[in-house]
């Protein structure tokens, strides 16, 4: 305690003396050796301070589905951190960045684990997750409470930036665009484009497709379309008929699906052969976006719509990045959102560099309050889903949806994803 | 307490029994405490209003279903045949599940995964086939075509099934049944992330074989020739298996091995040679089934395994597990009750989206049947258990 005292002062003198010596010694770190005690005062913050010694690495965690039916997801996601990581070198502030990774099982109770076991961890600065909107919901209120804040890369359920949205909240934000406007425009294209009057609705029963689908429904109706019948199946289903006979017996124009990749497989692949339902308009959303999707799905795949961000609407710098992922790990990318996942790690870089106090010998003290409203403060952060700007509920994602169609031509694994949506017209 | 054996399961106070006087209990049971007889009163009275509860539902739900008229015949044929295509595919895996049972009294619970492995092995040959151009080239190459990836899904499965029980089963035969059941749900978990780790997390898409998307061609029945292969290829791979397992010198082996191990050995039969083998022909069935289910459902991927094995193993226990004939018919009939039970049941009664709780339907058919017949449909062989 005393030598703290000690050092303070001396500090205090040696900054005294650097500033009656003008400009010879701008940082008090020039003038004190290494091994002595550090020149900086370390930070208090009422959410705690990380305090990373010299040689130690900078820690952040990535958390959100990597195994089961929706692996490719999370995985997709875990990719972009690892391209963020390594643009930078691997490095930040001179330290070695650290990631860990902890599957969410994308359900409200594997999210509740991992977000427990990373937010017992000291050593955290940082988060970027969860995958599904049902791991959040499970998991955020332990990460808000141990003072950390994550940034979802693809969370897309509207709640969780609702005006609305309760305290546990606090340390959460996305880079995804919310279900609102991804449901909204998905029944403008139905109604408007399309001129279509009478949908369906199919949602698995995971917060993010029910709510969505409540959306579509909403939007849908409020626009003067009639809604025939919203049914659900589970996320483990893979006989649809049933469901589909009973939406066959409706007769609907039109069917809204905004399901994950396994389940939208089988309903569209089943949908073509429940008769009624040769001739309808399919569309599904951003979760089905993958070419394993089209695969599943097969040659019913044809004339299907999805809607997704606009991908048209990203910087140039999303083709060297799809290139750089394409040579890290030898795949096309594997779902959407890898590279709102590569903005979020950056924009947790960018304000880790703003706050974190640096110590004369290395020591990094990184105020975790300070990190949270540094990054609630980002303002036109240049990223590669666009130009990004936090709203105080945690809406950071640019959200410009677009509707693809998949064609023939899409249904290579060359011709995926689309090149261009057909929905909004230019 | 060492082990568990049936006897000691008989002498727990377990209350969750269905009510009536087991045997050989008349004396305890004069001198249980008040407490306790107010206790098995108490979850006789539940289980029997469960009972009437469930008949209920299922009753005035499918009269008033049946009564609204929503729903054409051809739709209720539709729901059938896809209920009896489905439960084909349980049946064929949940042989593996009862053989292995009957033999081992043990939960096989990899078996699903290596019914996905006979999925991932259909694919790859089917993707071979395709890029040959063989796949679609005529019906008869076709369907040539569909008979070597169901020959080599069996092969594979075979293959893996035997060495896990070498690996996983044989070195733990003679510990307490708990052991070799943990076993199996790691060995459950390690091939399904070796499949994660050889074929990545992404979906494979069985490519299509054009001859059987086409429509079989009867009038009402909506069918095409993929439901018609599955079912008859599982029926008759059922009655093979139950001729080899009844009517052949190797079938009466694994019967005698099951039925007592040790006086088997004594009369000369090798015990390990038995064991393997129901090993092989489940997983044989298995493997089949994994190419019916990637024909039928195109989506493989590391995770295909898990719930059709669960299901599988719930169809076995429907049926009554340890036997063959049981595990057909309960195969069958979760797949009936899975697909025709949501609309059937709750349309009539107005519950939105009937369909998510199919699983919830099932499983209450389970409970149902077992509280009336508590070895399973077709279960008297495994109730005389073993001493």
């Amino acid at each position: 305690m005393k030598l703290a005292r000690v050092a303070a002062v001396l500090a205090a003198a040696s900054i005294l003396v650097a500033a009656c010596g003008g400009a010879a010694s701008p940082t008090p770190a020039a003038s004190t050796g290494a091994t002595e005690a550090p020149a900086v005062t370390p930070p208090t913050d009422p959410l705690g301070v990380v305090t990373i010694p010299p040689g130690e690495p900078v820690h952040i965690a990535q958390w959100g589905v990597l195994s089961g039916a929706d692996a490719t997801l999370g995985t997709d996601s875990k990719y972009g951190v690892e391209i963020a990581i390594d643009d930078r070198g691997g490095k930040i502030l001179g330290h070695d960045i650290q990631l860990t990774t902890e599957d969410g099982l994308c359900t409200p109770e594997g999210g509740a684990t991992a977000a427990q076991k990373l937010a017992a961890d000291s050593t955290l600065v940082g988060l970027v997750g969860s995958s599904c909107s049902d791991e959040t919901v499970g998991g955020i209120k332990a990460i808000t409470e141990a003072g950390l804040t994550t940034i979802s890369p693809s969370n897309t359920r509207p709640v969780l930036t609702d005006p609305t949205r309760d305290a546990t909240y606090a340390g959460y934000l996305r880079t995804a665009h919310s279900d609102a406007f991804q449901g909204k425009a998905a029944a403008e294209f139905v109604y408007n484009e399309l001129g279509l009057r009478t949908a369906a609705t199919i949602h698995d029963g995971s917060s993010y497709a029910e709510a969505l689908q409540q959306v579509f429904v909403d939007e849908f109706k409020k626009l003067g379309g009639t809604v025939t019948i919203q049914e659900a199946v589970t996320k483990d289903q893979t006989d649809m008929k049933p469901v589909l006979t009973r939406v066959a017996a409706t007769k609907p124009d039109f069917m809204y699906f905004p399901v994950f990749i396994a389940a939208g497989g089988f309903i569209l692949k089943q949908s073509k052969e429940v008769p009624g339902l040769e001739n309808m308009k399919t569309m599904s959303a951003d979760g089905t976006f993958s070419f394993d999707f089209v695969k599943a799905a097969g040659a019913a795949a044809e004339g299907h719509y999805i809607s997704s961000p606009d991908f048209t609407a990203f910087g140039a710098e999303y083709q060297a990045f799809k290139d750089k992922y394409k040579t890290m790990f030898g795949t096309n990318p594997l779902s959407i959102f890898h590279a709102h996942a590569y903005d979020a790690a950056n924009m947790l870089f960018a304000a880790l560099e703003k706050v974190t106090v640096q110590g004369a010998d290395g020591t990094l003290y990184v105020p975790k309050g300070a990190l949270r409203e540094a990054i609630y403060a980002t303002k036109d952060f240049k990223g590669i889903t666009g130009t990004l700007t936090c709203s105080q509920y945690g809406d950071c994602g640019a959200p410009v949806i677009a509707v693809y169609q998949i064609t023939k031509a899409e249904m290579t694994q060359e011709g995926f994803p689309p090149k261009a949506p057909i929905w909004p017209k230019k | 307490m060492t082990t568990i054996s049936p006897g000691g399961e008989a002498a727990d106070p377990a209350a969750a029994r269905p009510p009536g006087p087991p045997p050989g209990q008349g004396g305890r049971r004069a001198s249980v405490r008040p407490i306790e007889r107010l206790t098995d009163l108490a979850i006789a009275a539940f289980l029997w209003a469960f009972r009437i509860v469930v008949l209920l539902v299922v009753v005035v739900g499918s009269i008033a279903t049946l009564a609204s008229g929503k729903y054409s015949l051809e739709t209720w044929v539709d729901l059938i045949e896809n209920g009896l295509t489905l439960g084909s595919i349980y049946a064929l895996i949940a042989l593996g599940y009862t053989m292995v049972y009957g033999i081992l009294r043990m939960i096989n619970f990899a078996h699903g995964d290596i019914f996905a492995g006979g999925a991932f092995a259909g694919y790859f040959v089917a993707v071979a086939l395709a890029g040959a151009g063989l796949l679609n080239a005529n019906p008869v190459a076709s369907l040539l075509s569909v008979g070597l990836m169901i020959v080599v899904a069996m092969a594979a499965s075979t293959l893996m099934a035997v060495g896990l029980e070498r690996v996983a089963y044989r070195p733990l035969r003679n510990a307490p049944r708990l052991v070799p059941l943990i076993s199996a749900i790691g060995a459950s978990f390690f091939l399904e992330y070796t499949y994660r780790g050889l074929f990545g997390p992404g979906i494979y898409a069985y490519p299509d074989v054009a001859v059987l998307g086409e429509a079989v061609p009867v009038p009402i029945l909506n069918m095409q020739w993929v439901d018609v292969l599955v079912i008859v290829s599982a029926l008759l791979m059922m009655t093979v298996l139950y001729l080899f397992v009844m009517r052949t010198r190797l079938g009466t082996s694994i019967r005698a091995v099951s039925e007592d191990r040790d006086a088997a050995a004594l009369m000369g039969i090798d015990a390990n040679r038995a064991i393997v083998l129901t090993f092989a022909v489940g997983a044989a069935m298995a493997g089949a089934a994994g190419v019916l289910y990637g024909l039928k459902f195109t989506q493989v991927y590391f995770y295909t395994g898990f719930y059709p094995g669960i299901k599988a193993f719930t169809a076995a226990v429907l049926g009554g597990i340890g036997n063959i004939p049981g595990a057909m018919l309960g195969g069958l009939f979760l797949g009936l009750i899975e697909s025709v039970g949501p609309t059937l049941f709750l349309d009539g009664l107005n519950v939105p989206s009937p369909n998510q709780l199919k699983d919830v339907i099932g499983f209450t058919m389970l409970v149902l049947v077992l509280v009336f017949r508590p070895s399973g449909i077709l279960g008297e062989r495994i109730a005389r258990g073993r001493a």
